[in-house]
């Protein structure tokens, strides 16, 4: 049933791009019409920030130099993203201890003599006593990039207060700063990205994000961090209502060098990166595979994503067929490649026309991730390689099966192919064994820690696999038939929908993920289109409101 | 509803959470929380308060070495918890219990613990019907010391927690003892024994700050659907917590004689899973935690040794626990896993360990053991067939005078739920029934009660 509705997909793919090349080429610079469909939105969310955000904001409103050494609580993944999880997570005692420790670090810094000089735009009449004057000057910048708005009166009011009476406290206008600082980093207001609207004034009962919501949305999504003032100024003009403003803002957002953390951060989620943090090979196994291979497999994989979306603006569809990576001292001893010298972490590196290497698919970082401590997993890289890359769901193993057909490595089943057709034999295991291991099958002759490999016990190790029936025999033609798997555009773009909006995706938004489909297709999958044209949309910025939201009168005093 | 005509005062907010849900406050200390022994009041005139705490292992056990053939007083040690046989006068063991699921799905070392933690079988791999029992005890005896509930996972995994109050909602572990070690024996500790007490002044502006976050922050209700309200309403309750810990911080703690800092921090342990990682963090975090609850750091607490479809690894070993237990062939002579009867006796090992470092605490006149109740159990029986009927079960120590221990118990069938309703009811709570559907019980397990 999936093959037949991947196949109608690709067939009607094929024939809008037949249908559209006559427009293409009687005009190079028009693209095909592609009409947005009118889609329901979902309601205002209140996210927690996330820890990257939480840290990529800290340093964009104090500078590099403020650390923000928290560690946060982990976030159910819901609809394969922590962005969503984040829409629903409740913050406990012990969630928030780290973010009071975490407040009361930053805050120390800012006032620090170190970075005081730097960071606060005024100086106090007396060190040692309260000045209001300017603990409100500073405050009151402080408290808008924090809050993602302006302070409200009583806001502002309030906080002062808190950095006066503690200075009197003290005895030190300093330390009532930081106690101030404090307050707004640990201040709800600051720790959830909350969501408002306001009403269409052209279309009656349409309700979108109203501006500061806007911005916010725009720039955790794009930058992985808080808005900056000029974001937060264009706010504050209604620009970001008129789609000139929008697309300016945009324009501006996008080619910042602050999207590449924007970038990262999406694949971090779509790719349940933080999986690394726990990632160990068996030091008599593999004993190349140290613990800075892992952080560089890791690394490796995001900057090969990055430097090809973004700094190449390749084709999406490219990243599973490049042969352009990053090496590091520590992974070349994995990849069995010369180590280059100097003092740089990381250099530019090619593999060749005839490796066994290309694309992502083939980084240590997916093969190792996906495999056990001291062999790999064809069924765990199948899974893998479905769930995230290709958003289909792998049932989980019955609970009554027998696998020690598996582990009966005899002079009969010397390859992992061998011990897995015991599964195939099996009928209750043979259904989800076929969804994965035809996949991960192709990729044994990269060992558990991604190290390529000939044989195993002794064996010649067969690469012959297949992907949605189509016939694969080894890696690199497995990162070309998944280059042309209309599955993997499609759910690159229903998860950068809702990584951006928080939304989990139902049946409902078919239409608009068709629509998003053909302007990822039109833009030749450049990624940083599919953004623009996300950010862009209408839906992006739509919400739903029920009737008790609705019948708050004050709903955009948010900020009293 | 418009919100913004009502006057948003503690007490409102404290009745708004109580009308909800999901409620985190703390009780009275009671008389029934104490011990019933004459070292109630020990030597310093102070109550020994009842502590509760969890011990969690992955991957259930082999029955035919697990499996004591002998119930009662003078039951015999398998091969698998030989290694228990020096504590084992100090805990009961429980087998041969049944966790139906209602016609839910067996999910994976998913089903068995949510249902032994919370009495009901989810429906779902996100699905946690009810919240764990630890939180109810919690609310009852957590008040009065500076940490509520402390969460330990020796796999090091920020994902490893069995303690939680909704799926959106789960108590994150310690994954470092060093952290730990800082947490609780760092800046902020103050020596219960010593004649001296200067409170710290930055306490204060901190408990202030935070007042003024709680009193700001109400402002935020008037924009929110109802789910975010209930969700602001648990933020709340932890600043609202956090607070509390700080007045306390304030205050001159109340002795305990036995209480000796830590003379320094633990060493570093390397990240992973592997069996020896594990064990060396348990034993790091187990030291910390016997002395927190020695120095009336805190009352309640949940340790994970592993996790449910335990990831450790051996050295040497291709593969995880968990995979070992589906893939391994059974010892034609032995008839049992080898490899994966290897990973459980390690965690008896440290069990062991945890149940020793208990008894060896000296308090008032006997020792910690004795005002402790550890509910220690895995997810299934077999992880080779997912088997939930008859997951082990220990109970550890004498919950001030109130449990028998040295005894194993079979469940001849029951629910397993009647020992997470006679461990509630020994420390005190009000409930006269646990647990949903099939696994709803008002039966104690009466054996163990002294």
């Amino acid at each position: 049933m999936k093959f037949a509705l991947f196949t109608l997909r690709l067939t009607i793919l094929i024939i809008a791009a037949m249908v559209y090349s006559s427009a293409i080429a009687s005009t190079t610079t028009e693209r095909p019409h592609n009409e947005e469909p009118e889609v329901s939105g979902a309601s205002p969310s209140m996210r927690l920030l996330s820890q990257s955000q939480y840290k990529n904001s800290i340093a964009a409103i104090f500078g590099p130099q403020i650390s923000s050494n928290v560690r946060f609580s982990p976030v159910q993944r819901i609809g394969g993203l922590e962005a969503i999880g984040a829409r629903s997570i409740i913050v406990t005692i012990g969630a928030l201890e780290p973010l009071e420790n975490s407040a009361r670090m930053i805050s120390a810094q800012i006032v620090s003599e170190a970075n005081r000089d730097l960071l606060i735009p005024c100086q106090p009449s007396a060190a040692i006593k309260r000045d209001d004057n300017c603990a409100k000057i500073f405050l009151s910048r402080a408290g808008r990039l924090l809050f993602r708005r302006h302070l409200s009166d009583v806001e502002l009011k309030n906080v002062v207060n808190v950095a006066g009476a503690s200075a009197e406290q003290a005895g030190d206008f300093y330390d009532g700063l930081s106690q101030a600082l404090a307050y707004l980093l640990i201040s709800p207001k600051f720790l959830y990205i909350q969501e408002n609207f306001e009403a269409d004034p052209e279309q009656p009962n349409y309700w979108h994000l109203d501006g500061y919501s806007k911005a916010s949305r725009l720039s955790f999504f794009l930058w992985d961090a808080a808005p900056d003032s000029r974001l937060l100024d264009a706010a504050e003009r209604g620009d970001l209502s008129t789609q000139e403003g929008l697309h300016r803002e945009v324009k501006r957002l996008l080619a910042s060098p602050r999207l590449e953390q924007g970038v990262r951060a999406f694949f971090e989620d779509m790719l349940i990166v933080e999986a690394f943090d726990l990632l160990t090979k068996d030091p008599i196994i593999y004993p190349a595979f140290t613990s800075q291979a892992v952080t560089d497999a890791r690394e490796q994989m995001l900057m090969t994503i990055s430097d090809h979306l973004i700094a190449r603006e390749g084709d999406y569809r490219d990243l599973f067929v490049t042969r352009n990576t990053f090496m590091s001292r520590a992974l070349a001893v994995v990849y069995r490649v010369p180590a280059h010298v100097g003092p740089v972490d990381w250099v530019p590196f090619e593999f060749s026309e005839n490796d066994h290497r290309g694309g992502l698919l083939t980084l240590v970082g997916f093969l190792a991730r996906y495999s056990h401590p001291g062999r790999t997993s064809p069924t765990n890289r199948g899974r893998g390689l479905r769930e995230t890359l290709l958003c289909q769901h792998v049932p989980d193993p019955p609970p009554n099966v027998n696998f020690e057909l598996f582990e009966n490595s005899t002079a009969e089943r010397k390859t992992a192919r061998q011990r897995l057709e015991a599964h195939s034999s099996n009928p209750i295991c043979a259904g989800c064994h076929r969804l994965t291991d035809p996949l991960g099958l192709v990729l044994e002759k990269f060992d558990g820690a991604g190290q390529y490999r000939e044989t195993e016990n002794g064996a010649p190790i067969d690469t012959s696999g297949s992907v949605n029936r189509v016939p694969v025999s080894d890696a690199i033609e497995l990162g070309e038939t998944l280059h042309d798997d209309p599955a993997l555009t499609s759910c690159l773009v229903s998860r950068v929908y809702s990584y951006g909006t928080g939304r989990e995706l139902s049946n409902d938004d078919g239409q608009l993920l068709d629509y998003f489909d053909r302007e990822f297709e039109n833009s030749d999958y450049r990624f940083v289109d599919l953004l623009e044209s996300t950010v862009t949309s209408d839906a992006f910025f739509k919400v739903e409101v029920d009737d008790d939201l609705l019948a708050m009168e004050n709903r955009n005093d948010y900020q009293d | 509803m418009i919100i913004k005509t009502k006057k948003f005062t503690r007490r409102r907010v404290l009745r708004g959470m109580l009308e909800g849900s999901a409620v985190a406050v703390t009780l009275p200390f009671l008389d029934v929380f104490l011990n019933d022994e004459g070292s109630a009041l020990a030597a310093t005139g102070s109550p020994l308060p009842l502590r509760f705490g969890t011990w969690f292992w992955g991957l259930g056990m082999n029955p035919k070495i697990f499996v004591p053939r002998n119930i009662g007083m003078d039951f015999d040690l398998p091969e698998e918890i030989a290694v228990l046989k020096d504590v084992k006068k100090h805990l009961n063991l429980f087998t041969n219990f049944r966790i139906p699921t209602d016609n839910k799905p067996n999910l994976c070392h998913y089903s068995g613990w949510v249902a032994l933690r919370s009495g009901a079988t989810p429906s779902g791999r996100r699905d946690l019907p009810n919240e764990s029992l630890d939180m109810p005890i919690a609310n009852a005896i957590g008040g009065g010391t500076p940490f509520r509930m402390l969460n330990f996972a020796a796999t090091g995994n920020p994902r490893d927690s069995y303690s939680f109050r909704s799926a959106d909602a789960i108590n994150p572990p310690e994954i470092s003892a060093i952290e730990v070690y800082q947490k609780l024996f760092g800046q902020e500790f103050h020596d219960p024994n010593s004649s001296s007490f200067t409170p710290d002044a930055a306490m204060k502006l901190r408990k202030s700050v935070l007042s003024g976050v709680l009193e700001d922050s109400k402002s935020m209700y008037k924009t929110l659907g109802v789910n975010d309200k209930a969700r602001l309403d648990q933020h709340y309750t932890a600043l609202r917590e956090l607070e509390g810990r700080l007045e306390l911080q304030m205050q001159k703690p109340p002795p305990a004689l036995s209480c000796l800092k830590p003379s320094k921090s633990p060493e570093e342990i390397q990240v992973g899973l592997d069996s020896r990682s594990v064990e060396a963090r348990h034993k790091a975090m187990t030291d910390l935690l016997v002395m927190a609850l020695a120095c009336k750091q805190t009352n309640v607490f949940n340790m994970l040794y592993s996790n449910s479809a335990s990831s450790l690894t051996r050295e040497g070993l291709p593969d995880v626990h968990h995979n070992i237990t589906h893939e391994e062939l059974i010892d034609e002579v032995l008839g049992i896993q080898v490899q994966s009867s290897w990973f459980l006796r390690e965690a008896f090992k440290s069990f062991a360990y945890f149940v020793d470092a208990l008894a060896r605490q000296p308090e008032g006149d006997g020792f910690l053991i004795d005002n402790v109740l550890v509910y220690a159990h895995s997810d299934n029986e077999s992880a080779k067939t997912h088997v939930l009927d008859g997951t082990p079960m220990f109970t550890v120590g004498g919950a001030g005078g109130r449990l028998n221990t040295g005894l194993h118990i079979d469940g001849k069938g029951d629910v397993a739920t009647r020992l997470g309703y006679t461990v509630q009811r020994v420390m005190g709570l009000p409930i006269d029934n646990w647990g949903s559907g099939s696994l709803r019980t008002s039966r104690e397990i009466s054996e163990i009660l002294a």
